[in-house]
């Protein structure tokens, strides 16, 4: 393996497809129309020299060494920012360009050091060498006496090595879009600066563009002076958000050097983050856990074991707890962050060894509601384009996401086609940055109340039908067309305008009608969003409500279009495809089909249970019940992220046995008696699924240093537990994931590693996989409209919690935390911090920076302040990546009425000034029957939302049976109060509910 | 008796040499002898040497006295001067004083003649029938017109008007720009600035013609800072016209529309280069732009944009008004019309010679110019502005156009002649282009961001003796890299004065030590 050096054509390629034929050098070459000279003779073959120009950029024309002679023309332009003509003539080489070309590097080596401080990294000795350059004949100013500025933690500015070719400034404002950079002075003294500052306090969101667009050494990762210069490169995929992102890590020995975007990766084309660019350290970190752990009790310390130890006593203990409480009283929770294949065993694991279906994903608990919702409407539980898509984007109708701190990639590639034009609307309760920062507006900000998501998109969808905006041909031609004038009848009703919900929204009419216009009458009108839409009790009714609107302005199948969920996690597309959901098999297919079980029990050998198994919030209710006492955690930190964190405890500590598999002890391994270590992403090998379906391979840049792969783990435990899965490599298990899912059936190793990436579904249909999906006609055959009616959260305001508290993530940290804050990201972000608006926080006396108590029914925890305007009145908002800040100890209980995806967006709460700060903090004691609440709770608030016609108890029934365990129809059916129980809820008692299992067909 | 008119010129040079206070004066002792009179603030006749220059309408026409000093006021009262009385300074009708009735004014030919603000006296004098005419043209006829006249951009690049209009009608662009490059940074011209101050509606007029020929709506006039009259003439005058519906949403009744604003620069000479001025227009950081693409399909804000020099827009309304057969029917070769020279530096008679191309440098250096203030031989002529190259008198038969200047390795550029008597050093002239280069280059490009300050410290060597052979080898390879390799003029025409000056004054660039001088 060497160090793989992509090739550079010096500017971007051209947009045109017909060809003109040019001949440089005496070689004919044919090329798009508007290419570069430069990128033409790269094609033919023909390395112009150049310094200032690179293909990720506008051709800038600064440098000169890349001047041609072009017959018939005077002067020597050049060759980046000048494009082909038809039938010219180039001559690349001629004594004068030479002279031009030495001259040029004599000037720049004039004022360059002699050796550069990272050695051949710096590409000025070499294109001297190149050009031919054998004396510097001057001598005079320099600016070689520059201090360095070494204030970002991962990366130096070193003045002395810039050749001010702009690449960086350019990087910042065309690849990034941040436009931190600029140049100061002009003439000899143009030098690069951080607007003025150090790169430290500068606007700078460490993206890394400005790094790799250097070529020289003036702007150099640390580790490159730590390290040194690295030597071979593995082509991997990062491991934080849904983006995806391709790299190349770069390594000296089994030493990561720096990870470095990958321009042939399909969904960042080159570009990266900060979390994925520079914060990888935490793999390597000194709190790693290496070695398997077990203790008897969790009060007890840890003990070091060997793997076969701590797997014999993991197997014992869960065999001993179903041989007491029965096969159903253990499951496990796969893990968005593991791969493919090793989601895929584990699921495989609890269906088979378990012998229940009690698995289930922490995508729970972020997008289970657009699996639900797309799967209604559209027939697929996935977005339906691929990120290049936004480029041919008229309207961006952004919904409950921030994708500049949680998406920052795609937001770069998202705000290149806001400058060019592209009109966004934002429905968000905080001005995220999107909705203004340099160079774009948003030309509507929705500035809604959390918790009213469904009113507005109802509203907006009622102006396009209430004002003849509907595509009807697109309506006619490719949905159902009984769903839809249900749905027409419903969305024209008065109620739905935006008239009548301005007083629940706060969105004044006007711009809802305004924007909804705006929407319909674009030629290519996309949807993107985040969890703002999905973790609401409407969140499954929101993305329906998006996928009607989408498929009544006929938004849907062709570049530009579409619904495009923007996935939290690296994996969790991946996961969820790969059955983690207690209803489903590998494929989004229902465990009570017959025919698709059938598949499995061949393929394992093992008779499958047709009932769904437990949800996530489920299983701690079953624990609290005393009937749920063993599970398998793979890479989730339950006790630190999900709701109502109080509850979550309890139901831990009444467990027996909770297995643990993650790299670092956790929240949750504090309830845990066996830790099983697992591995990083660098040490992993499979693949990861992104956010627009995009199927990557991840490659194992260094050893496993717990010496296993995580799968082989769960095989072994498996083993043990009497089901034996026998897999030699990684592959073999995305061959059997082939074998038994037909939208991956043309996927394996070897075809990725051919392809580079594939987004499924890949299937003898599309061998290459599918970019945009639907495009002429719906995985479900006809679209089906639903009907979405604004039910109003029961987590409302009161006189006791007047306040709206709102939760989202910031672009240094990542979720829990367990990685971002094991590297120097914490410089940007040490700890969570409540924003509260100015009047709010003036009503209270709270000031900036003080500490706040914040409290709700569930529970309360101290936080520091920060006044902003970037919340209404009436809202505070935090992240929750700091164990210690506990902002889920505040949220509650309250889910999705269809997927039990947690309310994270709403939680009535009050605030207070806080004098002792942490201190303060009381702990919330639980009490009653828990899982008998939430079964009521769930049975009225599936009967308020279930969209249906004439009969909803039949839906209620159907939607019961599709999704409950046995144990808690009965529950429902035996121990619930009728008297607190909605009417529909028990008309569909009276339907056979806890009787047989029926075949459900969707 | 009527009150009589009196013309002291607003101009900012007349007022550098005090025309305000002569003005004052002037008013002061006419109420002190109880004589009614008008003053009008007219611009410069151009002939600076002779400002203030005072006029006084008679029966006769309008006699001058100057230069007139507030001590001489008295005097002239004495004389009697209202009645065009003699006096020392009498200078006799001004349009028969010998060095303005030997120019050909077409560009200039209202400039110092009236109040520049008063629209009843641009149109008494001939304003606006350029723009009728064009008015009741198709664009395509307007467009043809300006090509047939010959004319060419006057900024310095000498590119023909008509052809860059023609293509900024051909593309297809919902909108397009006229921009009026009144940036004017050369040492020693000041022509721009003499006609915004004295005739601002000529110009215009000039871009309302140019908006209509190429389908514009929307013009700027980037004006330098350094300029404050000039910034208030233009925008007092933009108000006029538009309150006179010569600009606007219904120009002159035609429907037609098309309104201006003025963009005021910050101090960057490189900021009059096309591309650059587009970029500062824009809002941002003065840096060159690749070419291509041409401003002329890609220009402000990405659209067609016609870029024009003040002095070629303010010569359309001529050429509207008189025909393209006119215009063409001076000059010399494929120079065509006339040029609005401006002498300069260390000149008896300097100021504004507008006369027909293929004048020779030594009429305008040594007839109109009369030599050098100091009364010391002329040594160097300097023409084009601080890129331009350095002439020696044996050159001065040289025939005033774009082509002769060109193939005597010069440049006429904005048409300023800045001239030296035999005190000028050449190697430190040359080594001031350098370092004028060194502190107005934008920096984007090497050549010119680094070159300029290695030529400026070789020069400094040559001068100091050190190494004299190779540092010439290397100021002149320096040359070669900037001409061929700069991405614009500032960097590509720096060598220009570097090399004139060391072909034609050799001796300069000898060791100081063994020079006798």
């Amino acid at each position: 393996m060497t160090l793989l050096i992509e090739t550079d054509f010096g500017t971007p390629s051209s947009s045109r497809t017909e060809l003109v034929g040019v001949e440089i050098d005496g070689v004919a070459v044919s090329i798009p129309a508007d290419t570069s000279i430069m990128r033409a003779a790269a094609t033919a073959g023909i390395d112009l020299p150049k310094l200032c120009a690179t293909d990720s950029l506008k051709a800038f024309g600064s440098c000169r060494l890349c001047v041609v002679e072009i017959d018939g023309r005077s002067g020597t332009p050049s060759s980046c920012t000048t494009p082909v003509v038809d039938g010219m003539k180039i001559s690349t080489q001629s004594d004068r360009l030479d002279r031009i070309r030495q001259g040029v590097m004599e000037l720049y080596m004039s004022d360059h050091p002699e050796k550069c401080a990272t050695g051949d990294e710096c590409e000025m000795h070499g294109m001297a060498k190149q050009v031919g350059l054998t004396e510097i004949r001057y001598s005079g100013r320099t600016h070689l006496d520059l201090p360095k500025d070494e204030t970002n933690p991962y990366f130096t500015f070193d003045s002395t090595e810039c050749i001010v070719c702009n690449r960086c400034v350019r990087a910042c404002d065309e690849v990034q879009g941040t436009f931190a950079l600029t140049i100061e002075n002009r003439g000899f003294e143009a030098r690069v600066s951080s607007s003025g500052t150090s790169f430290i306090e500068s606007e700078c969101v460490s993206c890394g563009a400005c790094v790799q667009a250097c070529p020289t050494g003036a702007l150099t990762e640390k580790t490159l002076y730590t390290i040194g210069t690295p030597t071979r490169s593995v082509i991997t995929t990062c491991a934080y958000c849904g983006v995806g992102c391709s790299f190349k890590a770069e390594m000296r020995g089994d030493e990561l050097v720096r990870m470095v975007p990958y321009k042939a990766g399909g969904a960042n084309e080159g570009h990266s983050c900060v979390k994925g660019r520079f914060a990888w350290g935490y793999a390597t970190h000194e709190d790693r856990i290496t070695t398997p752990m077990v203790r008897e009790l969790i009060t007890d310390p840890w003990r070091k074991v060997s793997w076969q130890e701590a797997i014999s006593f993991a197997a014992t203990g869960l065999k001993s707890i179903q041989s007491r409480y029965g096969v159903d009283s253990i499951g496990g929770i796969t893990s968005s962050r593991c791969t493919n294949e090793e989601v895929y065993v584990v699921q495989k694991m609890i269906r088979a060894a378990f012998g229940n279906n009690n698995v289930d994903t922490c995508a729970r608990v972020c997008h289970s509601p657009t699996g639900y919702g797309l799967g209604k409407t559209f027939g697929t539980s996935a977005g339906t384009q691929d990120f290049e898509s936004v480029d041919h984007s008229d309207v961006i109708l952004l919904i409950g996401a921030n994708p500049t701190a949680a998406h920052p990639v795609f937001a770069s590639r998202m705000k290149q086609a806001l400058r060019k034009g592209t009109q966004l609307i934002v429905v968000d309760p905080r001005a995220i940055a999107l909705t203004r920062s340099p160079h774009i507006e948003a030309a509507y900000h929705l500035q809604l109340l959390p918790g009213t998501n469904v009113a507005v998109i109802n509203a907006i969808a009622h102006v396009i039908a209430t004002e003849g905006l509907i595509d009807r041909e697109f309506v006619n031609a490719r949905c159902d067309l009984q769903s839809f004038a249900q749905w027409e009848e419903f969305i024209r009703l008065p109620v739905n305008s935006p008239e009548a919900l301005e007083s629940s929204t706060r969105v004044p009419a006007e711009e809802v009608r305004a924007a909804a216009r705006l929407f319909a009458a674009a030629k290519n009108a996309s949807i993107y969003y985040g969890l703002g839409v999905t973790e609401h009790s409407q969140g499954s009714t929101m993305v329906m409500g998006i996928a009607n609107l989408a498929m009544a302005t006929g938004n849907i199948g062709r570049p530009g279009v579409g619904v495009n969920p923007l996935r939290g996690q690296n994996n969790v597309q991946g996961s969820c495809d790969m059955g983690s959901f207690p209803h489903e098999l590998p494929g989004y297919r229902h465990i009570s089909s017959g025919e698709v079980r059938q598949i499995f029990e061949s393929k394992w050998g093992v008779k499958l249970k047709s009932e769904p198994g437990l949800r996530i919030p489920n299983m701690f209710d079953a624990a609290l019940a005393g009937e749920f006492k063993g599970l398998y955690i793979q890479g989730e930190d339950i006790a630190q992220s999900d709701p109502n964190i109080s509850h979550v405890h309890a139901a831990l500590r009444a467990m027996e046995m909770i297995i643990v598999q993650d790299l670092f002890l956790n929240e949750t391994s504090k309830f845990a008696h066996v830790f099983l270590p697992g591995t990083s992403f660098l040490e992993k090998d499979g693949t990861f699924t992104n956010a627009e379906r995009r199927i990557n391979r991840v490659r194992p840049v260094m050893p496993s240093k717990t010496g296993k792969s995580e799968w082989e783990v769960t095989c072994d435990l498996s083993k043990a537990l009497g089901f034996e899965m026998d897999y030699t490599e990684a592959a073999e298990i995305m061959d059997e994931i082939a074998a038994v899912t037909p939208t991956f059936s043309g996927v394996s190793f070897a075809r990725l590693d051919q392809l580079g990436s594939i987004q499924w579904p890949c299937n003898d249909a599309n061998p290459d996989g599918t970019s945009v999906m639907h495009v002429d006609h719906f995985v479900r055959g006809e679209g089906q409209f639903m009907k979405t009616p604004y039910i109003p959260t029961d987590e409302k305001t009161s006189r006791k919690f007047p306040l709206l508290l709102t939760t989202g993530r910031i672009l240094s940290q990542y979720n829990v935390g367990a990685q971002t804050r094991r590297t120097p990201n914490v410089i940007w972000h040490s700890e969570d911090i409540l924003d509260i608006h100015e009047s709010d926080a003036a009503l209270r006396g709270i000031s900036d920076g003080s500490w706040v108590r914040l409290s709700s029914r569930v529970g309360e925890t101290v936080l520091k302040s920060r006044i902003t305007s970037e919340v209404p009145a009436g809202v505070v908002y935090t992240t929750f990546h700091f164990p210690e800040s506990g902002a889920n100890v505040i949220t509650t209980d309250f889910s999705d009425w269809a997927t039990n995806c947690p309310e994270y967006k709403v939680t009535a709460v009050e605030i207070s000034p806080s004098l002792r700060g942490p201190e303060e903090i009381h702990e919330h004691v639980m009490g009653g029957d828990m899982q008998l609440e939430s079964i009521i709770r769930m049975a009225n608030q599936i009967a308020a939302n279930v969209p249906t016609g004439a009969a909803p108890e039949y839906a209620v029934a159907h939607h019961i049976e599709q999704f409950w365990t046995p144990v808690m129809r009965q529950r429902l059916n035996k121990e619930a109060d009728r008297s607190r129980l909605l009417p529909i809820v028990l008309r569909a008692l009276e339907l056979d509910v806890s009787g047989s299992i029926v075949e459900v067909s969707d | 008796m009527t009150a009589t008119t009196i013309y002291v010129p607003r101009d900012s040079a007349a007022r550098s040499v005090g025309a305000d206070e002569v003005a004052l004066s002037i008013a002061k002792e006419a109420a002190l002898r109880k004589i009614d009179i008008v003053t009008v603030r007219n611009g410069s006749r151009g002939a600076l040497w002779l400002e203030p220059l005072v006029e006084i309408a008679t029966e006769q026409g309008r006699i001058a006295y100057g230069p007139v000093e507030v001590s001489d006021i008295n005097s002239l009262f004495d004389a009697d001067f209202l009645r065009g009385g003699s006096h020392p300074l009498a200078l006799g009708k001004t349009e028969e004083i010998p060095w303005l009735a030997r120019q050909d004014r077409i560009t200039f030919a209202r400039v110092g003649i009236n109040d520049p603000l008063s629209c009843l006296d641009y149109e008494k004098n001939g304003g606006l029938v350029g723009l009728r005419r064009a008015l009741e043209m198709k664009a395509e006829e307007i467009v043809a017109e300006v090509t047939e006249s010959g004319v060419r951009g006057r900024g310095g690049a000498g590119f023909p008007a008509g052809i860059k209009w023609r293509t900024v009608l051909q593309a297809d662009s919902d909108l397009k720009y006229i921009c009026c490059n009144a940036d004017e940074g050369d040492s020693g011209t000041f022509a721009d600035r003499m006609l915004m101050e004295g005739d601002p509606f000529t110009l215009i007029e000039g871009m309302t013609i140019a908006a209509v020929a190429v389908g514009a709506r929307e013009g700027v006039i980037y004006l330098r800072s350094e300029y404050p009259d000039a910034i208030a003439t233009i925008r007092q005058a933009i108000d006029l016209a538009r309150a006179n519906g010569w600009l606007g949403r219904n120009i002159l009744g035609t429907g037609k529309e098309f309104d201006l604003r003025i963009r005021v620069g910050a101090g960057s000479y490189v900021c009059g280069e096309e591309t650059a001025m587009l970029e500062s227009i824009e809002g941002k950081r003065g840096v060159i732009r690749s070419k291509p693409p041409l401003p002329a399909i890609y220009g402000l804000f990405g659209k067609p944009t016609v870029i024009n020099n003040v002095l070629t827009l303010a010569s359309i309304p001529a050429i509207l008004a008189d025909g393209a057969a006119a215009y063409k029917s001076r000059g010399v070769g494929r120079s065509l019309g006339t040029q609005v020279f401006q002498l300069a530096g260390n000149i008896a008679r300097g100021g504004i010679v507008e006369t027909a191309f293929g004048v020779t440098l030594d009429t305008l250096v040594n007839d109109f110019g009369a030599g050098t203030l100091s009364g010391r031989p002329v040594r160097a002529v300097q023409i084009g502005g601080p890129l331009g190259a350095y002439f020696p008198i044996t050159s001065f038969s040289i025939s005033m156009d774009y082509e002769s200047l060109l193939s005597a390795g010069g440049m006429l550029g904005h048409g300023g002649i800045v001239v030296f008597d035999e005190s000028v050093d050449l190697a430190v002239q040359a080594k001031f282009a350098m370092e004028f280069c060194a502190i107005e280059s934008c920096g984007k490009c090497t050549p010119c961001r680094l070159g300029s300050t290695r030529g400026a410290e070789t020069i400094q060597k040559i001068m100091d003796g050190d190494d004299l052979g190779a540092n010439k080898k290397l100021l002149l390879d320096l040359c070669e890299v900037m001409t061929d390799g700069s991405l614009c003029a500032l960097g590509g025409l720096t060598p220009m004065p570097v090399k004139s000056a060391m072909i034609h004054f050799p001796e300069d660039f000898d060791s100081r030590t063994e020079r006798i001088r």
